[in-house]
């Protein structure tokens, strides 16, 4: 929480202000019993007009100077709480981006959606709501007892009593309810989750005749729920009746207290109209202060998943920098493993091998294999568990991110493009690239097609998640975006698996005669699509089963023998 | 227009039919629960007034009166926790039924209608738009009979203490309504500008998350900063008008109350002075009045916008739930192990839409026992075949037979427990990995169920997960790999054991090597049973009794992959395309 409403102190006035106009205007609803109290007893007993006339307009002066508090407490605090939302929504964003993809991974991006949209929202919204209200709603209760107890002191015992019974009941119940609402939200949840599920697997529902039977846990989930949200209710559906009864058993306490008071003489009429109405007052504001609190809970769990999401460390570290460095050997992996967080099993399991500069490495093996894994260990997606990996004889833990990540270009295994112009995400790899730069790596990735196919060449717009591409024009882009930075290291990560045979060789001769002579990783199943490389490596299970070409391997590894022979 | 409105309420009536009684109590309880709230600032009025002044209080008077006014509040918090309770089971109750009435519905509807309408936009009629309808409608309902009751009574009552302060309240309150109603008006725009920057961010947040890993190997995170950081200056522009304009309804609206508040005050004193004709307990009535006759028209307006709400939702229900069924049921049942396996189709037309016509005038001639691959390009209906065989769709013209019966006179559930089924979507449920092979029969042991795994080759990641065959999947098997997803899918096959198989694309995420060795599991299950495979892998087909090759709809060339290869045609293209290189 702490840490959430450190985003708030840049508004510190706002939130001085804001309770404080709000405070002053709560003063002068206080106020208004004791004016009503001396128009009946001045007033009307005495049979003062003018005291009428100037009581009466006080009230109304005492609305306008209200009116006028109220508006400005009401811009202090949506300015408080806009300003809180946009910064903090800026802050996690940024530390979202910072982290690593082991926590990535551990966290899930629906949380992570969830944090910047509806949790952030939550919080924001129940501050206004805290400046406005939170400090009003005690005020008026302690105010109103207070009154009380300037009129009349035995009667205002009658308060003191009343509202910790009061308290207790109305927080009593809404707290209660809290965990019962839960229950509720959770068994929806589960309701929710099995509707969509029902919907995706309608196909294979429908082959294995389990209609009923879905139909059948359906039910049994939808009447717990039922049963929930009828318990649920019906302890919320005491509140009501119980403040009541109580709040007005008070008052017909009062009115006989008073009314016994007045009797002997020490009490007049207009006090005691003043005495019910500030009780009345007290009822409304403990009601708004309960549903506050609630909105108070769900904001505090909200800026509690906020806070697990600023509290991660990144656990990978940024380098120190290097200056310079020169080898031959471009990549080498000493002795590497690699076990994922909270996985049972190591992904890659010593993994050694050297690279030279220019040269092109195949990466081979089954679904699962760690194929992914160990080309992710290059621009340290991941931190190998064990082992080093180096680039240019340098660990490249050693290495700056950024500088690191800029020497290496990269085509993922799912190609994604962004929302954009097709000229806009290929820029997004390299941002000070001329159009000629981009055309270039176009052309090189086999994708020049794409853009002239294309009305609008390179601004064509590509919607969100590149509906409306195919998923070799994808790929392509997005290798052509791998391509635009000139890249030391390139790395293809199964990225031409939806190109057809000719394309994919083409890509291949046309890499292979950059003139920057790029280290080439190649990761594929398919033996035709690395067995040209100078190295092949052979995965299995997480360990390197062969390392040598083509005619090397097939000569000499049985599982590559396999993999090829699976392909005829 | 006007008629289907009139239709949608009186389903709505349906609906509400089962809790009549309780319906009609709400009502009663409801009407009786105003008037008892409403008389007691009379009851406290004229004890106010008893007590007149030192010496000149009624004490006995007022004691009477209190021991009345104590029963009436009683009678009062009970009364209203009975509405509730009511309320509860009659809105609970609803939507239970309605949804449920919605899921039963969603087994019989086509497919056709499950593949045209967005999962989201169901699951939130079935969810959500039932939740909103039923205590929108049933509360609302509450809501605004009490709040008119409220009003009607407030004014008898105020009437039969003094006709002119009655007429002050009962005139100039309402203003309230208009400038809240005005406010509400005016910043509507600025609320329609928020969530649209909101819903441009979501969007922008959603695509960087989703795809955080891409854009930290483009090192693009400050460039999606910067973009982030516009869209968030620009909501927070739009919030804060957003934000203090809408907070100005509570302050007005209580300003103008304040006012009507000073002027009863005003004429009420000046009314108690001409002597008699109002007391001070008679003001003090009429101020608690005051205060609390402005709450329901405030109330009604929220609750007629809520009551909008609830029709418009139930109507998104009604869509569904009067959605058409799918085409009868046929009647003809056999038992899955009867099943010979030969397939015939005749003339068979079929499209999805009218506009553009896909299959035409297919004939098919399948002899027991046969392996059936189907190849050919994106698009040429080769998963529509299987979505007729399925019976997911019908066939617009012509016949399919089984074993030379219409497909369309067996039971649906005959003809599909004849198939087993493996779909290159993938689908898993919530529920542990063995509850998810056990999906066709849960009465297998573990034995069967890890037998199966082996035959899938899934025994082996399925060892490795956190808790082997117990571990629990969630959302569609998020953790898994796409390849793995679809060894558990075979698995769930494997333990079928069923007498004709379809595989559409079933083994595409699974390398090849992985895969030959799953094929020769699936050589031993097809032994003698009539099969379907569709596959873009030729390598996988080569082997089949037949090739079907289709193009635009049609079966253009049929034969083994020799005598196909032979013949130099459609099929001779698409394969030496794949193996070019």
């Amino acid at each position: 929480m702490k840490k959430t409403l450190s985003f708030l102190s840049s508004h510190k006035k706002e939130c001085v202000l804001g309770p404080l106009f709000k405070l002053i205007e709560a003063s002068f609803e206080l106020m208004v019993p004791l004016v009503v109290a001396s128009i009946i007893d001045k007033g009307i007993l005495k049979g003062d007009t003018r005291v009428i006339y100037s009581g009466c307009i006080t009230l109304a002066l005492f609305a306008f100077i209200g009116l006028l508090l109220a508006i400005t407490a009401q811009y202090f605090s949506a300015k408080a709480a806009v300003g809180f939302g946009t910064k903090i929504r800026h802050a996690l964003f940024d530390k979202i981006q910072s982290l690593s993809f082991t926590e990535l991974d551990r966290t899930g991006t629906s949380t992570l959606i969830t944090g910047m949209t509806g949790d952030i929202n939550q919080v924001q919204t129940t501050i206004n709501l805290v400046l406005r209200l939170f400090l009003r709603s005690p005020f008026i209760v302690i105010g109103a007892m207070i009154m009380a107890f300037t009129i009349d002191f035995r009667a205002a015992l009658i308060f003191a009593g009343v509202i910790p019974v009061l308290c207790a009941v109305v927080f009593g119940i809404m707290l209660g309810t809290v965990p019962l609402y839960k229950k509720v939200q959770s068994a929806l949840d589960k309701i929710t989750t099995l509707t969509i599920e029902n919907l995706e697997g309608t196909r294979v529902i429908r082959a294995f005749c389990s209609e009923d039977k879905e139909t059948e846990s359906y039910a049994d989930v939808n009447s717990k729920l039922n049963h929930l949200q009828r318990f649920a209710g019906k302890i919320s559906a005491l509140l009501n009746p119980a403040t009541y009864i109580i709040i007005n058993m008070a008052i017909i306490l009062l009115i006989y207290t008073g009314s016994v008071r007045i009797n002997v003489g020490d009490l007049s009429q207009g006090d005691l109209v003043a005495l019910y109405n500030y009780m009345s007052q007290i009822l409304v504001e403990l009601i708004k202060l309960a549903t506050f609190i609630i909105s108070i809970n769900k904001a505090i769990a909200c800026s509690g998943r906020i806070e697990a999401v600023f509290d991660m460390e990144p656990s990978v570290k940024d380098g120190t920098g290097i200056e310079t460095a020169s080898n031959d050997t471009a990549v080498e992996f000493d002795g590497v493993s690699l076990t994922y967080s909270g996985a049972g099993e190591a992904s890659l399991e010593d993994i050694t091998f050297t690279v030279n500069k220019g040269d092109t490495i195949g990466i081979i093996g089954s679904t699962g294999s760690g194929k992914s894994s160990l080309v992710n260990l290059i621009p340290r997606f991941y931190d190998a568990t064990k082992g080093s990996v180096k680039i240019n004889g340098i660990d490249v833990k050693a290495y700056k991110i950024d500088d690191l990540r800029n020497k290496i270009g990269i085509a993922m295994q799912k190609s994604v493009l962004f929302k954009g112009t097709i000229k806009e995400n290929i820029l997004r790899s390299k941002p000070d690239a001329s159009d000629e730069q981009i055309k270039e790596a176009i052309a090189m990735a086999q994708a020049s097609d794409v853009i002239s196919s294309k009305k609008l060449g390179l601004d064509e717009m590509i919607e969100q998640g590149g509906t409306n591409l195919s998923g070799g024009q994808k790929q392509r882009l997005s290798i052509a975006r791998a391509l635009v930075r000139k890249p030391e290291i390139l790395i293809l990560d199964d990225s031409s698996s939806a190109l057809d045979y000719a394309t994919d060789a083409a890509l291949r001769n046309a890499i292979k005669g950059l003139s920057y002579s790029p280290t080439v990783f190649v990761v594929s199943q398919r033996t035709a699509s690395v067995r040209h490389a100078d190295k092949i490596i052979v995965l299995e299970d997480g360990k390197i089963c062969g390392i040598g070409t083509h005619d090397e391997l097939l000569a000499s590894c049985e599982v590559y023998k396999e993999i090829h022979q699976s392909q005829e | 227009m006007k008629k289907s409105k009139k239709s949608t309420f009186i389903k709505i009536l349906g609906l509400v039919k089962q809790y009549k009684l309780s319906v009609v109590s709400v009502i009663f309880l409801a009407a009786l629960s105003v008037v008892l709230t409403l008389y007691i600032p009379i009851i406290i009025g004229e004890a106010i007034d008893l007590a007149a002044g030192k010496g000149k209080t009624d004490l006995n008077g007022i004691w009477r009166l209190l021991i009345k006014g104590a029963a009436v509040i009683i009678a009062t918090g009970v009364i209203n926790h009975l509405i509730s309770t009511l309320n509860n089971r009659i809105a609970y109750g609803v939507v239970k039924n309605l949804r449920m009435k919605a899921f039963t519905h969603l087994q019989k509807l086509p497919l056709s209608y499950i593949d045209t309408h967005p999962y989201g936009d169901t699951v939130s009629r079935i969810i959500s738009d039932a939740d909103t309808f039923s205590e929108g409608l049933l509360l609302g309902f509450t809501q605004l009979f009490t709040g008119v009751m409220t009003i009607a009574v407030t004014i008898i009552f105020m009437l039969s203490i003094n006709v002119y302060i009655a007429l002050v309240v009962i005139v100039l309150t309402p203003i309230s309504l208009l400038v809240s109603k005005y406010i509400a008006s005016k910043t509507h725009a600025m609320f329609t500008l928020q969530s649209q920057t909101r819903g441009e961010q979501t969007a922008i947040i959603q695509e960087a998350i989703t795809n955080q890993k891409v854009i930290q190997s483009l090192s693009s995170e400050k460039e999606t900063l910067k973009r982030f950081d516009e869209i968030n200056e620009k909501l927070g522009k739009y919030s804060l008008k957003a934000t203090f304009f809408s907070s100005l309804v509570n302050p007005t609206t209580r300003f103008v109350n304040s006012l009507v508040y000073a002027l009863v005050a005003l004429f009420g004193a000046m009314y108690a002075l001409k002597g008699g004709a109002l007391t001070v307990g008679g003001l003090s009535c009429f101020l608690s009045y005051a205060n609390q006759y402005t709450k329901p028209f405030n109330e009604i307006s929220g609750v007629i916008a809520e009551l909008h709400n609830a029709i418009a939702c139930a109507e998104r229900i009604f869509e569904l739930t009067d959605a058409p069924v799918q085409s009868p049921d046929g009647n003809i049942s056999i038992p899955p192990e009867d099943i010979f396996g030969s397939v015939n189709a005749h003339g068979v037309y079929f499209s999805y839409v009218p506009e553009r016509p896909l299959i035409q005038n297919l004939n098919l001639n399948i002899t027991p026992g046969q392996q059936i691959a189907i190849v050919g390009p994106t698009g040429c209906g080769k998963t529509t075949l299987i979505n007729l065989l399925m019976r997911f769709y019908d066939v617009n013209d012509g016949s399919i037979r089984i074993d030379g019966i219409n497909i369309n006179d067996l039971t649906r559930e005959s003809l599909r427990s004849g198939f087993g089924m493996v779909l290159q979507d993938t689908w898993l449920k919530t529920g542990t990995v063995r509850e998810n092979i056990a999906l066709a029969n849960p009465d297998a042991t573990d034995e069967q169920i890890t037998e199966a795994a082996k035959k899938a080759h899934a025994h082996s990641f399925i060892k490795r997960l956190p808790k082997g065959y117990d571990t629990v999947l969630t959302a569609n098997g998020s953790g898994l790999s796409q390849g793995e997803k679809q060894l558990l899918c075979i698995a769930r096959l494997m333990l079928t054991k069923p007498h004709m198989l379809i595989l559409d694309e079933a083994t595409s995420s699974i390398d090849t090597r992985t895969e030959m060795k799953i094929q020769s599991a699936f050589s031993t299950l097809m032994k003698g049973h009539t099969s379907f495979v569709v596959a873009h892998r030729l390598s996988t087909i080569k082997n089949a009794d037949r090739i079907l090759v289709m193009k635009d709809g049609n079966v253009v060339e049929q034969g083994t992959h020799n005598s196909l290869m032979e013949k130099g045609g459609f099929y001779y293209d698409i394969y030496n395309s794949q193996f070019k290189g």
